[in-house]
């Protein structure tokens, strides 16, 4: 499957999943949003221009905005993300020559602690931005700051139990390919 | 000049970042202060087709529920229907007048647009609904929207055939309310924290208000009809700072299962407006 279609295809899936069910999730409403979907951008494949990175990490979020009526705010997350992640892999990265080797950041390509590193940073900008142009509006500082730890918490749960739910391939790449 | 454009095509990602998140938040601050979107209306019909399809499986969960609220509404109005009222002593005859003229329509203020709710949130701070009826149905902008059990919230922005309501837990809603008892004039807010529960702000002492006592519209306001349910006084908190109550409301309508709404049009408003409007111009 070409990169293309199946990073479409993970865009589609992302924005249902996170409007349709994690949205809907009641017991935890009150304090805490399971954000799932910027996972996305961390899955985005290495060779991804930053230029276009941004872009994708734009409409990807003002796609999710249209459907919680909120335009701009996990836009202006998102494409803070995208535009980090590239600094970060660059920082993070044990050697320059992985990223030829393999398609896309994970555990097997980058190592376990740096992916980790990686994925916890990012999660948490994400989230201290959101919630931070939400406590702009209302001023709070401690559901501010409570917030931003449980969400994150949250977060990051789902993300390793997507990692362990979905085994991405990551194949090896030779110049054969 | 050439330094200058050596710089940004150096710095070219930067400025592109920086261009993106000032679009971003430009759009965030101007949709959340005025209620509307650039897109919106277009957006509205896209995801609102998503929803649509996605909401037609999740009604099922709520069925019962549902029915049980529109049963006892329809009870509620069939006690209200002419035949249930029999006089036996009838001293007056009743002639039918042959000039056309539907003298009953002028006199309407209130006209009520079945619509169903195709998503909802409850789980943010802003929280918005959408329902399948838009222009093309007669929907138009600060229509209020009631549920079978309660108030739901105010129609914000609308498209051809979809519109979008702030809810009541909406941390910018705010809707005249009294207590049924007949005193206690206040305004209706959420705090952004529960979702089962509003705030009667500023209701002044003079007011005696008990636990379970009813929350109504109050006929001050120019959107809802007024009478009709918001909740029920679940507390009383004094405010130190000030000779009023803050009175904590159970919302009457379950914000958690809600499928179907009323969106209420005003005909009158109009009049209102323009007689508010003159008032204006001899200040």
């Amino acid at each position: 499957m070409s990169d293309l279609l199946k990073n479409s295809i993970r865009f589609i899936l992302f924005i249902l999943v996170q409007v349709l069910v994690l949205n809907k999730i009641p017991s935890l409403h009150r304090f805490i949003t399971p954000y799932l979907y910027f996972l996305f951008i961390l899955w985005l494949p290495f060779k991804t221009p930053r230029l276009s990175m941004t872009l994708i990490g734009f409409l990807f979020g003002l796609s999710l905005d249209f459907f919680v009526h909120t335009p701009g705010l996990h836009a202006a997350a998102c494409t803070m993300i995208a535009y980090l992640r590239s600094f970060l892999i660059i920082l993070l990265m044990p050697k320059e020559t992985l990223e030829i080797s393999y398609a896309e950041p994970s555990i097997t390509s980058m190592g376990f602690m740096p992916y980790a590193t990686y994925v916890l940073l990012l999660t948490f900008v994400h989230h201290v931005y959101i919630l931070f142009l939400e406590w702009l509006q209302f001023p709070n500082i401690l559901y501010f700051l409570g917030k931003v730890f449980a969400t994150t918490g949250i977060s990051l749960l789902l993300i390793t139990i997507t990692e362990m739910l979905f085994n991405r391939k990551s194949r090896y790449r030779t110049n054969v390919a | 000049m050439r330094n200058v454009f050596l710089f940004i095509r150096r710095y070219f990602n930067l400025v592109f970042f920086l261009a993106l998140q000032v679009v971003s938040l430009m759009i965030l601050f101007r949709f959340n202060k005025f209620h509307e979107s650039v897109f919106s209306g277009f957006a509205n019909e896209v995801t609102g087709s998503v929803n649509t399809r996605f909401n037609s499986v999740e009604t099922y969960f709520t069925l019962k529920k549902e029915n049980e609220l529109l049963r006892a509404q329809n009870a509620q109005l069939l006690n209200k229907l002419k035949s249930d009222f029999y006089w036996p002593d009838s001293t007056s005859t009743f002639v039918s007048d042959t000039v056309r003229i539907d003298s009953l329509e002028q006199y309407r203020k209130f006209l009520y647009l079945p619509a169903k709710v195709i998503s909802n949130s409850v789980n943010s701070q802003q929280n918005y609904l959408m329902l399948h009826r838009g222009e093309a149905q007669g929907v138009t902008k600060n229509m209020a929207v009631v549920g079978p059990a309660g108030i739901v919230g105010t129609v914000v922005s609308t498209s051809k055939n979809m519109c979008v309501v702030m809810s009541l837990l909406h941390r910018q809603s705010k809707v005249v309310a009294v207590l049924k008892k007949g005193s206690g004039y206040g305004e209706v807010s959420w705090d952004g924290q529960d979702p089962g529960y509003v705030t009667l702000m500023k209701v002044p002492k003079t007011v005696t208000a008990q636990k379970g006592d009813t929350v109504v519209t109050s006929q001050f306001s120019d959107k809802y009809p007024p009478g009709y349910m918001i909740g029920t006084v679940e507390s009383i908190e004094d405010d130190p700072s000030a000779n009023s109550y803050h009175l904590k409301v159970k919302t009457a309508t379950d914000f958690f299962s809600i499928q179907h709404a009323f969106i209420v049009k005003n005909l009158q408003r109009g009049e209102i407006e323009e007689l508010e409007k003159s008032i204006k111009r001899i200040q």
